[in-house]
């Protein structure tokens, strides 16, 4: 945005002054729009080279498990897309609205359940089934974050905090038998097209969540750009001028509570899609933490940063387990190795590492590495 | 009658566990603002440190006069481990919260995990004294003694904060802290030295919670910590953010309705009320808990 804002007294030089009639109202819609097409064109050619990795069979070993378009790699391509678009939706707080929340995991986990618990115990149809859980969680969103918002800053993440482990007991006591408590619930099967069942339509979940991440980024962008975006802006640089300037800052907290948990709901939903049902996992403070971590990996507040982090978290938290068998960690005392083995253990140390050194994140880091070499 | 008696006993144990997770949190938060999610790893951290004591020692030795050597190792330890953290990770980030936190975040992943590998993420068994395990007779009611226990370690601990707030120079500079930290600054003392004995008592704390939490649970395990920890972030916040008398209130209320609550409706009400209790404190009280400006 930043260079967008910086044109417009070059083209008011060069047409003769903002009285000309086809001065800068003219000139710059276009223009922007050219930009806005020129700069989604990487994004287009990921979605496409994501979309292809069903149609391709070569083997990537050490990187991926078997082939690409095997079911394991499928599988796990698939997770790392879901949780990058819930990171996603975590970073419309964190990142966009400056609210540091730690209660994530509750829409999340309510939109996983609530499906699985529509389609397996109620027996609704899909649609139906997928209206419930997000309705439900939209709602559960909105009376969380009113309650929340009666506190603000560190007492606000505490509260919310309690909200998500209150949750995370309900769901393993199982009342009911509705929840399945620390086993998790599993999807039923027939209630389910059947394309999204089974190992050898591993493609499709895949396509599903690629879709999602698609929908949630589309979702993020097209909020952050519109007047409700530009208010959430405005509390996270400084709440009182915000106050002072006229918004409603608590409402806009809560709208952005409530947009974020509903994309995260959507993300829990597809979730269970993907993984054939819900897991109390999702419920726990360190799903939430880990949603943090992998905001403030990326680049809180940037329109990838979600995203990669998200992914790249997740991969790492799959494949860091094979580190631990290589064959240079052999020389090191048994007690390094053990601690080494721990995906968790690398992750949360290189965390602090970026939390100094890169505080805005991958992302972040990307960029400044490469306006760099520009101006060399 | 006998039954309520028990149940407020074993209430108030619980209590003055969440009050000694808590007291540390609370002093840390009063004065630094700094949320400490590696609270709980340091509470990991003491509880390993007690219970490599207890195995290290000769088992000739009464299981009493190890536990209270493996205390002491354990407060030694979550200090030594409070010092580091804030001289090494915390201080570079001075005033700025959020990234503390986020520090204190990835600690608390990275300790767990650890403590993962070396040990295994099942529950070790730790030795407790026999007395710890009979019960005595009051009003007729048979309490746990180990309950007293904890209740004398709360009390001792409360007592020894307060006498150390309002008694020294230390104290002085730590309660000025809260009111106003600018105003310290600028009368001339060196409140950043204040921070690393704060977060010392805290880290010491830490230790002493783990090893008597390990004590109740009969075993020591990697996630016992942050299981502690959410309690002591409620007890910290009912507390009012800061304050140590409002803390130790809460802690004794919370352990109490936990307690009740599981005994007279189901239990796992417990936990859940106590969620619902934070939830009308906040509903009624708001203005009282508003927290520093983060």
């Amino acid at each position: 945005m930043t260079s967008s804002t910086q044109t417009p007294p070059a083209v008011r030089a060069s047409t003769g002054g903002p009285d000309s009639p086809d001065g800068p109202a003219g000139t710059q819609p276009r223009s922007s729009r050219a930009r806005v097409l020129l700069r989604a064109i990487p994004a287009l050619v990921v979605v496409a080279v994501l979309a292809y990795l069903p149609y391709v069979a070569a083997e990537l070993p050490g990187i991926l498990p078997g082939r690409v378009n095997g079911p394991g790699s499928m599988q796990l391509l698939a997770t790392c897309l879901v949780v990058g678009g819930i990171a996603l939706s975590y970073d419309v707080l964190f990142g966009r609205t400056g609210l540091l929340s730690f209660g994530h995991a509750l829409f999340v986990a309510a939109g996983s359940y609530l499906l699985t618990i529509s389609l397996s115990t109620w027996d609704l149809p899909l649609p139906l089934a997928v209206g419930v859980a997000l309705g439900l969680s939209t709602l559960l969103a909105l009376a969380v974050g009113a309650i929340a918002l009666r506190v603000g800053g560190i007492a606000f993440a505490m509260v919310t905090l309690a909200f998500a482990q209150a949750a995370s007991i309900v769901v393993m006591r199982n009342p009911g038998g509705l929840t399945g408590g620390e086993e998790g619930k599993p999807l039923d099967r027939d209630a389910l097209p059947g394309l999204l069942v089974g190992v050898s339509n591993a493609p499709y979940r895949y396509w599903l969540a690629l879709g999602f991440v698609v929908v949630a980024w589309v979702f993020v962008s097209l909020l952050v750009r519109s007047r409700a975006g530009h208010a959430m802006a405005a509390v996270r640089e400084n709440e009182q001028r915000a106050a002072v300037l006229g918004f409603g800052t608590y409402r806009v907290k809560l709208m952005a509570i409530v947009a974020g948990s509903f994309l995260g709901a959507v993300g829990g939903a597809v979730h269970a899609l993907v993984l054939g049902g819900s897991n109390p996992h999702l419920t726990t403070s360190e799903f939430t933490l880990s949603l943090l971590v992998m905001v403030v990996l990326g680049g809180a507040g940037h329109r990838w940063g979600g995203v990669l982090g998200g992914v790249l978290y997740t991969y790492a938290d799959a494949r860091l387990v094979e580190v631990s068998n290589a064959g240079f960690l052999h020389s090191l005392p048994e007690v390094v190795r053990q601690v080494l083995s721990q995906p968790l253990f690398i992750l949360g140390a290189f965390f602090v590492v970026v939390v100094y050194f890169a505080p805005s994140g991958l992302t972040g880091l990307g960029g400044r590495l490469i306006r760099r070499a520009g101006t060399r | 009658m006998s039954d309520l008696v028990l149940l407020l006993v074993t209430g108030l144990g619980l209590g003055a566990l969440y009050f000694i997770a808590a007291s540390g949190l609370s002093l840390i938060y009063g004065l630094m603002g700094v949320l400490n999610f590696a609270h709980g790893a340091f509470m990991t951290a003491g509880a390993y440190a007690g219970w490599l004591t207890m195995d290290a020692l000769p088992e000739s030795w009464p299981t009493g006069s190890r536990l209270v050597l493996a205390l002491l190792v354990a407060v030694v330890v979550g200090t030594v481990i409070g010092v580091v953290v804030e001289v090494v990770l915390i201080r570079p980030l001075y005033r700025h919260h959020i990234q503390q936190v986020l520090v204190t975040v990835g600690l608390s992943l990275a300790g767990v995990a650890a403590a993962q590998g070396i040990w295994g993420s099942d529950p070790r068994p730790v030795d407790k004294p026999v007395w710890m395990t009979t019960t005595s007779d009051v009003l007729g009611a048979r309490l746990p003694n180990d309950r007293l226990v904890y209740v004398v370690a709360a009390v001792a601990l409360f007592l020894g904060l307060m006498a150390l707030l309002h008694l020294t120079r230390l104290g002085l500079v730590i309660r000025a802290g809260v009111e106003n930290r600018t105003m310290v600054e600028a009368l001339g003392i060196n409140v950043r030295r204040t921070f690393t004995v704060v977060f010392a008592i805290g880290g010491a704390a830490a230790g002493l919670a783990g090893v008597l939490y390990s004590q109740y649970a009969g075993a020591v395990s990697p996630a016992q910590g942050g299981s502690l920890l959410i309690f002591a972030f409620i007890v910290v916040v009912i507390g009012g953010m800061g304050s140590l008398p409002g803390t130790a209130v809460a802690a004794v209320v919370v352990g109490l309705v936990q307690q009740l609550a599981n005994y007279y409706a189901a239990s796992g009400v417990g936990d859940l009320s106590v969620v619902l209790l934070l939830a009308l404190v906040l509903l009624l009280r708001p203005t009282s808990l508003k927290g520093a400006p983060a």
